[in-house]
């Protein structure tokens, strides 16, 4: 690979421990090449935001952030989940247009669905290349795929698990070693 | 110096861990004598502390701080819910790791990590009226040891990906 090319790349950040695992992944990357950095974090999320600043430190002139509307809370019926996911996927086409990421790094939940949706909308439309999409799933999946994780199956989206046994019932994933 | 035990249940409500810590004698009496515990530090979030006085050992208790790593850090035993993240926190610490399910959140994914990480070796799991039981297992006990995750494997992964 040609070192000097970067890569712009958008990063969804969940909440929680997702974030936390995010960080962690990033962490093994090359940040030089993996740039500008577009988070999206949703608008109630302070502690995402405050991981991201504390990880961007140094690095500010590299990346941008979004906020966004989170498109489904704890506890929210999985019915009206759904208006708040299309409210989410309107609000993140232009993000995704302006950005025009080559890579994008999800670990769900929050607004990974909505993403991985516009940009492959946008892709079939030409209104972008095609970007590669990446989910990771968390270290706390052990049997079983999460919601996003089953969802995303579906789409043209690498997949990693970070045990083993998950690729025997999901043969669309793929395990290279604990990550997290 | 002394051997302290921290009990942590996260942002959960688990009153049940926390009263039987305090109040089930033999999980005290196992603490104290079979793994000579004399300080006992409790994390309780969301749950209720029940009164208590008389104890034949000392007690610490708060609700929440920014950060449990330095009790962690300080502690000899930590008996933990099954959060996964308080869970992972221990492991890496290396400390040795007692996980009480809470029965009243079934159908609870975390669940998935105490199994399997039992499976490992890593640590015990039980439920509140096994503790004292489950403790026992941890006299003279060496677990496996767990190794954090390696987040390079997914920075190579990215540049074959991205080539």
């Amino acid at each position: 690979m040609n070192q000097k090319k970067t890569i712009p790349t958008l990063i969804v950040l969940g909440s929680g421990g997702h974030t936390t695992e995010m960080f962690r992944l990033l962490s093994g990357t090359d940040l030089n090449i993996y740039k500008p950095r577009y988070y999206t974090i949703a608008t109630t999320d302070k502690m995402s935001a405050k991981k991201m600043n504390e990880f961007e430190l140094n690095t500010l002139k590299d990346m941008d952030v979004s906020f966004i509307n989170r498109s489904r809370h704890v506890g929210q019926s999985y019915f009206s989940s759904i208006f708040t996911t299309l409210w989410a996927f309107f609000t993140v086409i232009p993000i995704v247009y302006r950005v025009r990421p080559k890579l994008i790094l999800v670990n769900g939940p929050g607004t990974c669905i909505p993403i991985v949706i516009a940009s492959l909308l946008l892709w079939v439309l030409f209104l972008i290349n095609r970007p590669k999409i990446i989910f990771v799933e968390s270290i706390c999946r052990v049997q079983s795929l999460s919601l996003t994780g089953k969802i995303l199956q579906y789409l043209p989206v690498h997949i990693l698990v970070q045990w083993p046994q998950l690729t025997e019932h999901y043969p669309k994933t793929q395990y290279i070693g604990r990550l997290v | 110096m002394g051997k302290c035990a921290f009990i942590t249940v996260g942002t959960t409500q688990f009153d049940l861990l926390i009263e039987t810590i305090i109040h089930d004698s033999n999980v005290l009496e196992t603490l104290i004598n079979r793994l000579h515990i004399d300080k006992i530090i409790l994390q309780t979030g969301n749950s209720q502390m029940p009164s208590y006085d008389n104890l034949s050992i000392p007690i610490e208790h708060y609700k929440y701080k920014d950060s449990i790593d330095n009790d962690i850090q300080q502690a000899d035993i930590v008996i933990s819910h099954a959060g996964a993240g308080t869970i992972l926190q221990t492991l890496e610490a290396h400390k040795p790791l007692l996980v009480v399910v809470n029965e009243k959140l079934m159908n609870n994914h975390q669940l998935e990590i105490a199994h399997e990480m039992e499976q490992q070796g890593y640590l015990y799991h039980c439920t509140c009226s096994t503790i004292a039981k489950t403790l026992e297992k941890y006299v003279n006990h060496k677990f496996r040891q767990y190794e954090k995750g390696n987040p390079l494997l997914f920075g190579h992964y990215l540049n074959q990906i991205m080539s």
